[in-house]
């Protein structure tokens, strides 16, 4: 009969492992609710209002030739490699055209020696991917800022999506990415055409990507096609504002 | 009647309704927090030091090619956006809660009355004592169980005014937002990839606590530990051991 009786530690330890592993397929089964995924998703929210208000129009830190990465490693897209993008690419993108659309009064189409003609910025700032890493680059641009005073933003314009030539998965419509104004008009958003002193390579996203420096890697789109002013991102891919937001990622990726 | 006198055991409230409530809202974020972060950190599993990191670069440390197993990540299987999610909802809670703590355990004397070490407590002589008995397995009894030891209070101490500000700064560290508005973050720690290995190596030396704190509760007692973690009622043991 004894052994039918548990003592109240074993109850105790027993009790804490069941309720473990009832927690762990708990948390799993909450992970796939969306409805729970949702209430968890509140946080982004908060974080994006506490930083606006905290960081205002501070620059990211910019850090000199001795801090730079020996090697400044690509990830997503390495070679989009597409009909459209490979024929661009044959003719060192003297094709190549970047459409300004949407909500603007003049819509554009800048060459990328126009644009290598624009005035500058150049900065050495930090790249860092939601996986963790951190890889320093210097980058060349234009001030996305001074490429939308030229096209005329309308007032009813709240954000500006870039859309790019690659496709991480065939079909997937594309990658593409949205930021909001604050952003678009700070002074280190750049559409960069080199890294390190180098026109861009194919890998770090040739021949022009952004650079939004307080955000993280997947904002920072490649191979830029065609940008587009608008008032909302609802009708836009899946509606969450870019390739890894319909995928789950934040929209906000100051964190 | 005398005999029944004897063997009444002497009951004290031992915790305030505050800390029983925000204990347990404690306890389900750490789990959380840590859980989702092994999942973050499995994302790339490799810690540096400095400014810049990454895998052309040369490793810290490198945890397996695939990091923390599965059974201990939040979700249970490799899904980064998901953990993220988990991760900064929690903290967020964490951090509320923490400050309620903060708030009232300030307030109400508790930091003063029960965690700050006295001058006597201290003395190296009665931490080694105290440190000896607890190998031995011998637990405070009769009066001396009515507060903290020197041990617990150290360690609560730890935790709560170190290890938590420090997780708190070098998470907000690897905030590229952060880092702009406040760029002493990275003066101070050395780096977002320096911060990211502090983040990680302040949160093994929590679960190792946790660990401590559950072994404890388990030798101590469990039923009248997590009972005065419940309803506040402990019973003090007897002066001499039965």
């Amino acid at each position: 009969m004894k052994r039918y009786i548990w003592t109240r530690r074993q109850m105790l330890l027993r009790g804490s492992a069941a309720f473990g592993a009832l927690m762990l397929g708990g948390c799993d089964r909450l992970s796939q609710s969306p409805s729970f995924q949702r209430v968890l998703s509140s946080a982004e929210r908060l974080t994006y209002r506490a930083q606006r208000l905290l960081i205002g129009q501070s620059l990211a830190r910019e850090f000199t030739e001795a801090d730079l990465s020996p090697v400044f490693r690509s990830n997503g897209t390495f070679d989009p490699n597409n009909q459209v993008y490979n024929g661009l690419r044959a003719n060192h993108f003297e094709d190549w055209r970047l459409k300004i659309r949407g909500l603007v009064g003049r819509p554009l189409e800048l060459s990328l020696a126009a644009i290598r003609e624009m005035p500058s910025r150049t900065q050495i700032t930090r790249h860092d991917c939601v996986e963790g890493w951190s890889a320093i680059g210097k980058w060349t641009g234009v001030p996305l800022g001074n490429i939308l005073n030229m096209a005329q933003l309308n007032p009813e314009a709240r954000f500006i999506v870039l859309y790019c030539a690659d496709e991480l998965e065939r079909g997937d419509g594309g990658y593409y990415e949205s930021i909001d104004l604050i952003d678009a008009f700070h002074p280190q958003t750049l559409l960069a055409f080199a890294l390190n002193d180098k026109p861009l390579a194919i890998a770090n996203g040739a021949p022009l990507r952004l650079r939004v420096e307080r955000q993280l890697g997947y904002k920072q789109a490649k191979y830029l096609m065609r940008i587009e002013a608008v008032s909302g991102l609802d009708t836009i891919g899946q509606g969450k504002g870019g390739y890894w937001e319909d995928r789950g990622y934040e929209w906000y990726a100051g964190i | 009647m005398m005999a029944t006198n004897v063997t009444t055991p002497e009951i004290i409230r031992r915790h305030s309704l505050a800390t029983r409530l925000l204990h347990w809202i404690n306890a389900l974020c750490v789990f959380l927090v840590l859980m989702s972060g092994l999942q973050i950190f499995n994302a790339d599993p490799r810690l540096y030091w400095g400014q810049f990191g990454a895998s052309p670069d040369t490793a810290l440390l490198v945890v397996g090619a695939h990091g923390f197993p599965h059974w201990a990540t939040i979700p249970s299987y490799q899904w980064l956006s998901a953990g993220r999610r988990w991760h900064f909802f929690f903290a967020w809670l964490l951090v509320l809660n923490s400050f309620l703590y903060l708030l009232f355990s300030f307030i109400s004397g508790h930091v003063r009355r029960d965690l700050l070490p006295t001058r006597a407590e201290i003395a190296p002589r009665h931490i080694a004592r105290d440190l000896w008995n607890h190998l031995r397995l011998r637990f405070p009894r009769g009066e001396a169980a009515k507060r903290y030891n020197v041990l617990q209070k150290l360690a609560y101490f730890g935790v709560i005014f170190m290890l938590a500000p420090l997780i708190l700064a070098t998470g907000l560290t690897m905030s590229p937002g952060i880092d702009a508005a406040c760029p002493w973050l990275l003066t101070l720690f050395g780096g977002r990839q320096s911060a990211r290995t502090i983040h990680f190596t302040a949160a093994m030396l929590v679960a190792l606590f946790i660990l401590v704190h559950l072994l404890m509760v388990m030798l101590a007692g469990p039923w009248n530990e997590v009972r005065s973690m419940i309803t506040g009622r402990y019973v003090i043991p007897s002066v001499k051991p039965k």
